[in-house]
């Protein structure tokens, strides 16, 4: 007889259940319990392999390590890139010492990383500011002098600003594995680490300009938008057209009627959905190039949703009307609902009420 | 008279060429290996002898070869990590340089019992007439056939590569070697997947260090038990130790584990004491990772016990009071040395050293450089200590490789054991400022 092996896994991360396949990482995991307790990323996109481990925004504590052997592991793990155990106990944002090191991670990407969000491009759609906000603490405790780097423009679409970069490798990655012959890579070691294009090529190929859409800082910016616009005052709608090269599912960011950039869709992670061609980034600016489908749907906490959308349109908080849901029970009353109140004044509830009143104020 | 099991031929004549090694006994624990023994009896002696990974973690070697995972038709790789660049610690240098077929011969025994039929070993560039040695080496022995096609007539095959690294420390950590042995850039890899069963090219592959596959033929020849009965405990066999510093005689020794430290210190045989007319002050026992320790607590634990030289003895104590053996390389401080310049040096090559990957280690690395740097030069802030300590703190631990590890450590052990010489810097910025100033506290000399 063949041992049956458990097809799914259970996993609990911050007390939540959850059934997963063998080979899931603890993230995934954690993300088909819901944004609450999913760890954030920085480095992690799951659209490219082998990303993952470098940022260290996703350590967790495994305070299980599986139902067989429930030890704890001794450090913190990178739940982006650990694999699940049968039994498995993750504690994310529950756990005070995850906690701490992430509030550390933050300080550490910001070490150098230039506090300037005003002025930057990226501002209202970056993940740094999303996640220091989020995770870190208002100060900073840096006095030295930060590692700066001279603009670069790689190509006639895409500007490098090195100084914001966290190093987080997508682009590496996009640059390896979305276009064939990597032109661009990490020069240099340790913080004075570089993204940089060999001996100044540019990139030249049909789908560079994703570099912009994976980039989670203001590192990589579109040099056909860059500074004309700040995030919230556009308004994305998903349109798309019959592209030869890609999809051709975008994003389209109006301003008023014009189309001021287009970018690739983006799921509940922030990460690209499908990667499309440079054509269809920087050539189609004209809403006439495009199918419209309709508004995008963007997070109710996103600064993108400010002032755009009527009450209706937001999305409620799922989670909590579930738990609400789950964790409440109905009340067991039989009794018929009346709302008149001369209905109310003859029914016996009422007349028993009146009387316990009278007894209170004979006594 | 201590047991040479590495260093016994060391200074005859000739030694680096096939002829004298051969005379001198080499090459006789291949012939027995391949023509005597299955690879899986190697495998058990190594086992036996309880010899521990010579490189700084101190893992027993014979688990690790075990751990190798063995799946049908795809080939297994021993990968020699040369690539020998911690501060302070230079006996992989030594022992190539001097006797290149100790290694080879090594070499050719444990890719044997792996079943490896390509080995690498991956120096760093600097040693590049090391590099010629070894190839000479290697030449010599395929002549003589103990190495290439068809050994010694058993059908086995090898073939040894050298590779050149190019000189940078993180290499030295096993999965960045396979990531730069593969052509990459050397940044460490995300674990699991652990190079015994995904390694070089994804194949199931063992780095070891070089003073490690170098006591494979002696074991060979001697048998696992005759080399665990050498040492103490846990701590088998002997080990090189690279001694520098504040010396009479720097040098590489070779100790039998369990030598009592302040008879490696003292005796005339080994460091031959401090320098004339000094005081010893601190000790960084096993290459500049290790936790700094005073000079005091070097020789005595902190419950007044004789501390020896092995593995178990030195991290007597933790982090608190405790270092580790390390790599072996000894560096000892007199009274003129200053903790906080030491500290800072260390860290400067720790920032100039991490790879980038991971940031508590890509910056927290930079960061503390940049403050010690103030302290040193009489900048400093007295919140700058535990600022320092906290640092430290959040980069232990948290990153991809141990190199944050190491570059935690010295920092925290030095304000831990040292705390005065760094207020004494800040309080007294113009002393501690001018050339040769050192701080004279009590209590720390011996």
């Amino acid at each position: 007889m063949e041992d049956i092996k458990p097809i799914m896994f259970k996993v609990t991360v911050d007390g939540v259940e959850v059934e997963v396949a063998p080979g899931t990482t603890i993230m995934q995991a954690a993300r088909k319990i819901g944004p609450e307790v999913a760890p954030p990323a920085m480095c992690y996109y799951e659209p490219l392999k082998g990303t993952g481990g470098k940022c260290r925004a996703c350590l967790v504590k495994v305070a299980a390590g599986s139902a067989k052997d429930p030890r704890p592991m001794p450090k913190l793990v990178a739940s982006c890139i650990t694999p699940v155990q049968d039994g498995m106990i993750v504690e994310n944002f529950t756990s005070p010492q995850v906690v701490e090191a992430r509030k550390a991670v933050v300080e550490f990407l910001l070490l150098n990383h230039p506090l300037d969000c005003p002025v930057c491009d990226q501002a209202g759609e970056c993940h740094l500011q999303d996640f220091s906000y989020e995770n870190g603490v208002g100060t900073t405790r840096y006095e030295e002098e930060r590692r700066t780097f001279e603009k670069e423009d790689i190509g006639p679409y895409i500007q490098l600003h090195m100084t914001r970069c966290v190093l987080c490798y997508r682009c590496v990655y996009t640059a390896d594995q979305l276009t064939d012959g990597r032109v661009h890579g990490v020069m240099g070691r340790g913080d004075h680490a570089e993204i940089s294009t060999y001996i100044g090529r540019a990139i030249d190929n049909d789908f560079s300009g994703n570099v912009i859409d994976v980039c989670p800082v203001g590192a990589l910016t579109d040099k056909t938008y860059r500074f004309k616009n700040r995030v919230w005052f556009s308004k994305p709608v998903d349109a798309h057209c019959d592209c030869e090269k890609c999809s051709g599912n975008v994003q389209l960011w109006y301003r008023g009627d014009e189309v001021i950039r287009v970018t690739a869709r983006k799921n509940e992670w922030g990460e690209v959905k499908e990667f499309i061609c440079n054509a269809c980034r920087f050539e189609k600016k004209k809403t006439s190039d495009w199918v419209i489908e309709g508004p995008s749907k963007v997070k109710r906490a996103s600064v993108i949703s400010a002032n755009k959308y009527a009450g209706n349109l937001i999305k409620k908080p799922d989670f909590a009307l579930k738990l609400a849901e789950s964790q409440y029970k109905k009340i067991d009353d039989t009794r018929p609902f009346v709302s008149e109140m001369s209905e109310i004044k003859k029914s016996e509830d009422y007349k028993t009420l009146m009387q316990q009143n009278e007894n209170y104020f004979k006594k | 008279m201590a047991t040479k099991i590495l260093t016994e031929h060391i200074s005859t004549p000739g030694i680096e060429t096939f002829e004298v090694y051969r005379k001198k006994g080499g090459y006789t624990a291949v012939e027995k290996a391949i023509k005597k023994m299955t690879p899986d009896e190697v495998v058990e002696e190594v086992k036996k002898s309880g010899v521990r990974g010579r490189g700084g973690a101190g893992f027993p070697m014979g688990m690790k070869w075990s751990f190798l995972a063995k799946p049908e038709g795809i080939p297994r790789y021993l990968v020699c990590n040369a690539d020998e660049s911690e501060p302070g610690t230079f006996k992989d240098h030594y022992l190539m340089k001097n006797m290149p077929h100790l290694l080879i011969e090594g070499m050719i025994i444990s890719s044997y019992a792996l079943g490896a039929n390509k080995s690498f070993i991956y120096v760093r560039g600097e040693l590049m007439y090391v590099i010629r040695i070894l190839e000479k080496a290697i030449e010599e022995a395929k002549a003589a056939g103990f190495l290439g096609k068809n050994i010694l007539g058993s059908g086995y095959d090898l073939e040894l590569v050298v590779h050149p690294g190019g000189g940078a420390y993180i290499c030295g950590e096993e999965t960045a070697l396979l990531e730069s042995l593969e052509g990459k850039r050397g940044n460490p890899r995300n674990k699991p997947p652990f190079p015994a069963v995904k390694g070089l090219y994804q194949s199931p592959t063992v780095v070891n260090n070089v003073e490690s596959i170098a006591t494979v033929s002696w074991i060979i020849n001697n048998g696992g038990e005759a080399y665990a009965a050498v040492g103490v405990g846990k701590s088998t066999g002997t080990k090189l130790i690279s001694a520098s510093g504040h010396i009479k005689n720097p040098g590489v020794y070779e100790i039998t584990l369990g030598l009592s430290c302040d008879e490696f210190l003292n005796s005339d045989e080994y460091c031959g004491g401090v320098r004339a007319g000094h005081r010893l002050k601190a000790v960084v026992a096993g290459g500049s990772s290790v936790p700094i320790v005073p000079g005091a607590l070097f020789l005595k634990t902190a419950n007044g016990e004789d501390r020896l030289m092995s593995y178990e003895s030195l991290s007597d104590g933790g982090f608190v009071s405790g270092t580790m053996l390390g790599s072996g390389g000894f560096i000892a401080f007199d009274e003129t040395a200053c903790i906080v310049r030491n500290t800072w040096n260390f860290s400067r090559f720790y920032e100039h050293e991490s790879c980038g990957q991971c940031s508590p280690c890509r910056e927290g690395t930079g960061w503390m450089q940049k403050v010690l740097n103030r302290i040193e030069h009489g900048k400093g802030n007295m919140s700058d200590i535990d600022l320092l300590v906290d640092v430290s703190k959040k980069i232990e631990g948290n990153t991809i490789c141990p190199l944050g590890d190491a570059a935690a450590w010295p920092v925290a052990s030095a304000i831990r054991h040292f705390r005065d010489e760094f207020e004494w810097h800040i309080k007294h910025p113009l002393e501690a400022t001018k050339p040769g100033a050192v701080y004279m506290g009590d209590g720390v000399l011996v």
